[in-house]
């Protein structure tokens, strides 16, 4: 029996996104909000394990009162309960504090085998959330994995997308995993699924909940600073050298003079 | 329009158009031009819970009735009207026990429709037996603690790719249709096989299949309902199901509406985009009436025959007829807005053509429904 942990965001949909030219930060208001796409694939990953293995599967996600949203959908398509961390404290939280809040939280539950994230939220698209909580919590990880490839109780095998090919990992349990979109499909939430969230009961942890270190969470606990934030111009030509290595030297050399 | 859903009937919408929308339409025009049957889309959508809708609670289902089939249909036939044959030819094949099974029947087949592990299909069609059913030859006989069956069926939709058919055979040819039954033949049966496989115009996910039973041996417990009570378990099945393929009919013409009302916003011509232009503007508002028209009555139907009216063949009939020919002029008209991109593979709105004509043909021709309406007038006004 698998307990599986899965970690979502509520993100704004990426159709609409719009950033405010005063604040220099996402327009939020009027922007529909989804589940990162990321995790929905990692929500399947969870579930399909949990059919093959038996088990349970639990969501959390840290977010205002509205990011329960996510935690319904989630069951709705096959996760056992939902647990939303939410507190006015954790607001303004980077990575570095998000990663500490998450591992609180997954301490305070207790006793998980597997966790799994998406690669990365398609609003901070940072990517470093799922190996900062597996830092923390002291566990393997194993990033961008594009293939459960066997599960028992003691191990999990995975393939590891790469640029050029994937490395295969053999991670003991307790393990994270983050996942990118060609694991699998997600499936589309069932009718008996989307009753059962309707239904189900959301529990809420605040951080006292988990003892938290207030200057550990939210803006206080956040050493990142968002200078500026821009939409960058779109990138002009590229070039691809091709020759033998000294050839793509005298190239590169050409053309950097060129711009000198 | 509003047509006051309740939250469950929502549901069954908001999951229907998302597997359309996520799983049906990025592959429908390869699944088209393969010939290809959508097994993994009938997975997924037996995974969201859709083949339960309409089985009894008691069974693992939700306990609706034909409205929500209605519902579930008309979104998936949005998509591609195959897929959606596909699935209602399920529900087709399971109405016999459904309606008139024994409950050791109901409790051994109806969890596995409504689980979507096993599908259905309904064996009644022959190559003498269309729009008059009296024409079967399939006989079945009794021997011992069996039934044997011999004969051929004709354009079986699921065949070969169902588990569970209801075949209609003569228990007592001598009776012409009063002496037919129905039984459960399952997959793997000894003597039953699978022949010719049909080259379509229009619906070629589906599987059209011929259905051979060749001294097909069939425990005694696979006869559905009375003996001789075959006839008349059909004429309830249709009933049924009927509005399901009127409903086939108001998704499809959705769906070409839409493809016809955004081609003609973007396509200029003269200087203009052609929506702009009476002529065009007067084919979409026609298309998008009798659409609206049709919709109400298919509903409408529908929930009537929820409540089991006495003239439930009659208001099937019409509410056929009337969605199904709506959505062979509606396809057409959408193809004509297109003009020549309209007539061209790239765009979806010429397969949408192709896949209403059978609309009108199957589970009845639009005809044998008009003598259907004709025969029932003849008799209320007797």
């Amino acid at each position: 029996m698998m307990k599986i942990l899965v970690c979502v965001k509520q993100v704004p949909d990426a159709k609409d996104v719009r950033l405010d030219p005063k604040t220099n930060t996402l327009a939020r208001e009027g922007v529909e909000s989804i589940m990162n796409p990321y995790d929905r694939h990692a929500l399947e990953e969870a579930v399909a394990i949990k059919e093959s293995q038996g088990g349970t599967v639990t969501v959390v996600t840290m977010g205002p009162p509205q990011a329960e949203t996510v935690l319904r959908e989630s069951i709705a398509c096959g996760a056992d309960e939902g647990v939303l961390i939410s507190d006015r404290a954790f607001a303004g939280a980077d990575t570095w504090a998000t990663s500490y809040t998450l591992a609180r939280a997954v301490e305070t539950l207790g006793g998980f085998d597997l966790i799994v994230c998406g690669k990365q939220a398609i609003d901070g698209d940072t990517a470093q959330v799922g190996p900062g909580l597996a830092c923390r919590l002291r566990v393997p990880y194993a990033a961008c994995v594009q293939k459960t490839r066997q599960v028992s109780a003691q191990a999990i095998e995975v393939e590891r997308m790469m640029d050029d090919g994937y490395d295969v990992l053999r991670l003991p349990l307790p393990a994270l995993l983050t996942v990118v979109k060609d694991i699998n499909e997600p499936r589309v939430a069932s009718l008996k699924g989307k009753m059962r969230a309707k239904q189900a009961k959301i529990r809420q942890l605040s951080a006292a909940d988990i003892g938290a270190d207030p200057q550990c969470i939210g803006l206080t606990g956040s050493p990142t600073k968002v200078v500026r934030v821009f939409s960058p111009e779109p990138r002009g030509d590229r070039t691809i050298f091709s020759g033998s290595v000294d050839e793509q030297v005298d190239q590169l050399v050409a053309c950097l003079k060129a711009l000198i | 329009m509003d047509y006051f859903f309740t939250e469950q009937q929502q549901m069954i919408i908001d999951t229907a158009r998302e597997i359309t929308n996520e799983k049906i339409i990025p592959v429908r025009a390869e699944l088209d031009e393969k010939n290809q049957f959508p097994r993994e889309i009938l997975q997924d959508i037996a995974k969201a819970d859709l083949f339960s809708i309409f089985i009894p609670e008691e069974y693992g289902g939700l306990g609706g009735g034909c409205f929500e089939v209605v519902l579930a249909l008309e979104e998936l036939a949005r998509g591609c009207v195959g897929v959606a044959t596909s699935f209602a030819a399920s529900a087709l094949g399971i109405f016999p026990v459904l309606l008139a099974g024994s409950e050791e029947q109901k409790q051994k087949y109806l969890p596995e429709i409504a689980s979507g592990t096993r599908w259905a299909a309904f064996g009644l069609t022959e190559a003498s037996a269309g729009s008059d059913a009296s024409g079967i030859r399939t006989i079945a006989v009794e021997d011992g603690d069996s039934w044997v069956l011999n004969g051929t069926k004709q354009w079986i939709t699921n065949g070969g790719e169902s588990q569970i058919y209801a075949i209609v055979a003569l228990t007592d040819p001598s009776k012409g249709p009063r002496g037919a039954s129905i039984f459960v033949v399952e997959d793997g049966d000894p003597g039953f096989s699978y022949g010719k496989k049909e080259d379509k115009m229009g619906i070629r996910s589906s599987s059209t299949r011929e259905l051979i039973m060749k001294d097909c041996r069939i425990p005694k417990d696979r006869l559905v309902g009375r003996r001789g009570t075959g006839f008349i378990t059909v004429m309830k099945t249709l009933d049924m199901s009927r509005p399901g393929i009127a409903s086939l009919g108001i998704g499809l013409a959705q769906a070409a509406l839409d493809e016809a009302v955004t081609y003609a916003k973007q396509r200029v011509q003269f200087d203009k985009p052609i929506i702009s232009f009476q002529a065009v503007q007067h084919m979409l508002a026609d298309m998008a009436i009798q659409l609206e028209a049709g919709r109400a009555l298919v509903y409408a139907a529908a929930k009537h025959i929820d409540n089991h009216p006495k003239d439930m063949s009659k208001v099937s009939s019409m509410c056929k007829v009337f969605a199904t020919d709506m959505a062979m002029k509606v396809t057409t008209d959408a193809v004509q807005v297109l003009g020549g991109s309209g007539y061209m593979k790239e765009y979806p709105v010429e397969k949408m053509m192709r896949d209403a004509k059978i609309l009108q043909i199957y589970e009845g021709t639009n005809q044998i429904q008009r003598n259907v309406v004709g025969q029932e007038l003849n008799k209320e006004y007797s």
